[in-house]
């Protein structure tokens, strides 16, 4: 089509002329019809503020979309996937082309004539070539490797392997037609004598071209008008039928990811554009019917490719919980394809619990966020999740198992429902007040650090002796530190994340204020949650570290010295706890800490990092009663073994509570055990001119 | 239907360390935080699902002091459509059948076809529903686990000792008394509490309700509490300190030498 002077080129299309600009006509108001009534929703949904940033969004669209970033971490699929896309971008030109010359024998995309024209059209050849042939693989992938994560259990829904197949036939087909396109016109070319199309060497073009070469020249026309026929029906059929499942993500991905979350660890607020002040007046919480979701959340809905890495990842799937990120979006996105159809009425405003989602399902997630780090189209899981739980909140719908906590917290500001005046008890025990008094601050006395220590590590006898390394530690770095005592309250970081933004507001209001009373500048917690609360939930308060930031600075410093390790036989792997690694990129400072440890042995667990297992969820969590296959503890216990440690590091209180029981119950006594980071920097750091210290722990006694 | 459910402010046993006080006859109150004892919070839960199925209204009722207004401002959030706090100087010390004298007192100002209470509270002695009723002379079943409303009829199914259940026919108007578990009541959080905060309760005093003053109040009362234990711990029990199996092993022997396996 290009290369020769158009006066020369014997257009075949001409006799289809009409039929093909009818054709364009029909498809193109089709798509747009289609994509109108997909938007009908979205209009009515809550209001979502994504407008901001325009730079770092589009930052995102080169590194997600573009870039494919998320892609490789599923080496095949996302190889696959990579050469698809690829391929579309790359076809995209060549593709509007094709549509247009049917109408407009001569055209020529401005920017592609001449060489550089050429030079297109042989890649393009390849690209036809290779997305021909990864749609066989994906099929062959589908038919017959069936990898697990495309499985669809019965109470999720029905299978997609025949729309999926059915998909990738429109492409091939697509590609099938374009390629015996060119290469028809280019052997056509060839018989008269005129300037042929160059077709790339062993491309399918090429390869069809041998074919049918030696054909007469009236076949190849039929065949040319066939082909183009072909293609042009597949090309508007997929367009129009891709907003009926799951190729609208080739349409809609790059809009998800240009309005996709910026801010990690943080939830959105009860309703976007009202203050804490004003949430009084808001007559319903949370998410409740279709309608109460945003607009880009039901984007995601729409961008969602059923790709399955999500739940692959997710730990309550993976123990058997009744949820899984990928069907929480499908069974949405089937609701509204069901309820705002293309034709007809929409109908709308059934409540989803009950109907799409169980309540079971909606309190089986921890907030681990191993769905979103995984999604190569950053769909957000958690704000929607929080908003369902908002929702059954406020119309009273919570397990019994956990409404007890949540009075408690009310209350007396822990879930425990143990007294206020004793919170800060476990820095009294006469052992650990020979070491060292830990201030309490009341007004401001002096201490420029206060080390927020949190309800677990207040009241859980095992746990206070996670609160005594972090204060012992904190004295030998010198640090000027107190603690809240009786007026510290519980984060609430569960609490917001379990849906009650009331009582987190209470609990949160409560705090800051103490926080400013006692005057500090810093704060200092040993409990990811807490460390993530203060960070990105609370405002106005000072600038907040978790205790392996403050320590991998002092070892960096120089400021550390540490013994030989004391277990020499163990080895050792760290779990990295979701709010310290996930949610807030703190990954490299415990690890560095722990390698600074003369003769330690530390190994990594396979899922370690961003793709850490979750241990099974912290605050609330550990009142509720999943109903589950067996135990996220258990699931991370035993990666750790396969690992070959025998000694578990955490950073986070919940995570010790949770890995102690799945040893026990794992019966993997005596051959694996916890420890915290906190608590093996005490056992070891050198501390010269302190007093001995009297409450080491032997916990990690494991072959030592 | 209209119904009233009688409800009582307690100490929340789950959230407050018991002690006595200085004189040993009551506990040390000063750090307590206090909830609707929990069966009351079951019968309110159960009045609201039977509104909910057959219509009417569902009155919340309490005997207490100021602070009583805490506990039926969560029962209004629940849903409770009104609430009303009887409160009197000349009400305390009362015993349970001072305390019935008055609910009767309230019940007669009004028409009611159902009234519930808890099956007892928390430090109560499970007196007050079965007094009332006789007070009334109306029907009475105890230990209430399910109802289900027959135009003028309830059938009601009560727990029996060992897990066992019996279903009765009860005319109304009755008076039951309800057992925790027959429901699962709904959550009621900051949020509901405050957007009822505006809702009037009403106070009533004796006079408001024509009660007899000998009738009621300390001198009146024929239960009187002299003293008051903590238990101490008791010698059955026996601390195991082997190892897993050894402790296993010895369970085993336990229940079976007490006859636990055949």
């Amino acid at each position: 089509m290009v290369g020769i002077s158009p006066q020369d080129v014997v257009n075949w299309l001409v006799p289809g002329r009409e039929l093909f600009l009818a054709l364009h006509v029909l498809g193109v108001s089709c798509f747009f019809y289609i994509v109108a009534r997909r938007l009908v929703p979205l209009v009515r949904a809550q209001r979502d503020p994504r407008f901001d940033h325009p730079l770092v969004r589009l930052g995102r669209v080169f590194k997600f979309w573009l870039g494919q970033w998320k892609h490789p971490r599923y080496k095949f699929a996302g190889t696959l996937h990579i050469l698809i896309f690829t391929g579309f971008i790359l076809l995209a030109l060549r593709a509007f082309t094709v549509l247009i010359v049917g109408v407009s024998q001569n055209f020529v995309m401005p920017g592609l004539a001449g060489r550089t024209g050429e030079i297109y059209d042989l890649i393009t050849d390849y690209a036809a070539t290779v997305v021909f042939l990864c749609m066989v693989v994906a099929a062959g992938r589908r038919l017959i490797f069936k990898p697990a994560r495309y499985s669809v259990p019965a109470k999720y829904g029905k299978g997609q392997t025949a729309d999926a197949i059915f998909l990738l036939g429109l492409i091939a087909l697509l590609m099938v037609a374009d390629s015996l396109f060119a290469a028809s016109r280019s052997a056509g070319h060839l018989q008269q004598g005129q300037p042929a199309e160059a077709l790339a060497a062993f491309s399918m073009p090429w390869v069809l071209q041998r074919f049918i070469s030696s054909a007469m020249s009236a076949s190849l026309r039929s065949l040319n008008v066939g082909a183009y026929l072909v293609h042009e029906i597949a090309f508007y059929f997929l367009l129009c039928y891709r907003p009926f499942g799951i190729q609208f993500h080739v349409e809609t991905s790059l809009f998800s990811i240009y309005f996709s979350k910026l801010e990690r660890g943080t939830l959105k607020p009860v309703r976007w554009g009202v203050s804490d002040e004003l949430l009084d007046q808001v007559k319903s919480f949370g998410v409740k019917t279709f309608e109460d979701f945003t607009w880009k959340h039901m984007l995601d809905f729409y961008s969602c490719a059923d790709c399955g890495r999500c739940a692959d990842n997710c730990p309550a799937n993976t123990v058997g919980r009744p949820l899984a990120p990928r069907f929480l979006t499908t069974k949405a996105r089937d609701y509204v394809f069901q309820h705002y159809p293309v034709l007809g009425k929409a109908n709308n405003s059934n409540p989803l619990i009950g109907n799409i989602y169980s309540e079971d399902e909606i309190w089986s997630c921890t907030t681990c966020g191993a769905c979103e780090e995984e999604c190569p189209l950053l769909i957000e899981y958690i704000d929607k999740i929080v908003d369902l739980r908002r929702g059954m909140i406020d119309d009273g719908n919570v397990p019994q198992s956990l409404q007890k906590p949540l009075k408690a917290l009310e209350s007396r500001g822990n879930p425990y429902g143990k007294i206020e005046k004793k919170r800060g008890d476990w820095a009294k025990t006469p052992e650990f007040v020979q070491d060292g008094k830990v201030k309490v601050l009341e007004g401001k006395n002096g201490a420029n650090t206060l080390y927020f220590v949190d309800s677990i590590t207040s009241y859980d006898d095992r746990m206070q002796s996670i609160g005594r390394a972090t204060a012992r530690i904190l004295s030998h770095l010198g640090k000027n530190f107190g603690i809240l005592g009786a007026a510290e309250r519980d984060s609430g970081h569960e609490v917001r994340r379990f849906g009650e933004e009331m009582l987190f507001t209470a609990l949160r209001d409560h705090n800051t204020e103490a926080i400013k009373a006692s005057g500090v500048q810093r704060i200092v917690t040993a409990d990811p949650h807490a460390f993530n609360a203060l960070k990105h939930d609370y405002k106005d308060v000072p600038p907040v570290e978790h205790i392996s930031q403050v320590l991998a600075r002092e070892v960096r410093a120089g400021n550390v010295r540490f013994n030989d390790v004391e277990n020499k036989d163990s080895v050792y792997a760290y779990h990295d706890p979701c709010y310290l690694g996930r949610h807030n990129q703190v990954y490299d400072d415990p690890r560095d800490v722990l390698d600074s440890i003369p003769g330690l042995n530390r190994v990594e667990m396979k899922r370690s990092r961003d793709r850490s297992f979750c241990c099974g969820g912290g605050g609330l969590m550990l009142f509720y009663e999943p109903k589950e296959e067996q135990r996220m503890g258990v699931v991370r216990v035993r990666m750790a073994a396969e690992a070959g440690a025998n000694v578990i590091v955490t950073a986070c209180p919940f995570c010790m509570v949770n890995i102690e029981d799945a040893i026990k119950v794992a019966g993997m006594e005596g051959k694996m055990s916890v420890i915290d980071l906190t608590e093996l920097v005490d056992q070891h750091m050198v501390c010269e001119g302190c007093p001995a210290q009297t409450e080491k722990l032997k916990t990690a006694t494991v072959g030592g | 239907m209209e119904i009233l459910v009688c409800a009582r402010r307690v100490p929340d046993t789950s959230e407050n360390e018991i002690e006595l006080n200085a004189a040993g006859n009551d506990i040390e109150r000063e750090e307590f935080v206090y909830s609707v004892n929990e069966a009351d919070n079951y019968a309110v839960e159960e009045a609201l699902q039977i509104r909910d199925r057959v219509g009417g209204n569902v009155t919340v009722v309490t005997v207490d002091g100021e602070d009583g207004e805490e506990i039926l401002r969560r029962q209004l959030a629940m849903g409770a459509n009104q609430a009303a706090l009887v409160s009197d100087e000349l009400f305390n010390g009362s015993d349970g059948k001072g305390i019935a004298t008055i609910l009767k007192a309230f019940v007669e100002k009004a028409h009611y076809d159902l009234i519930l209470a808890g099956v007892q509270a928390d430090d109560g002695a499970a007196q007050v529903g079965g007094m009332l009723a006789a007070m009334l002379d109306y029907p009475f079943a105890s230990l209430v686990n399910s109802i289900t409303v027959e135009d003028r009829k309830l059938k009601v199914s009560r727990e029996i000792e060992g897990g066992n259940r019996e279903m009765n026919e009860i005319d109304l108007p009755c008076v039951l008394s309800i057992q925790t578990g027959i429901n699962e009541p709904r959550y009621v959080g900051m949020r509901g509490i405050r957007q009822v905060a505006s809702v009037p309760i009403p106070a009533l005093a004796a006079s408001d309700l024509g009660v007899d003053n000998g009738a009621v109040g300390e001198a009146a009362a024929k239960v009187k509490r002299v003293d008051y234990f903590i238990a101490a711990a008791g010698k059955g029990a026996e601390m195991l300190h082997g190892s897993r199996e050894e402790n296993a092993d010895r369970v085993l022997e336990l229940v079976a030498a007490k006859g636990g396996l055949k």
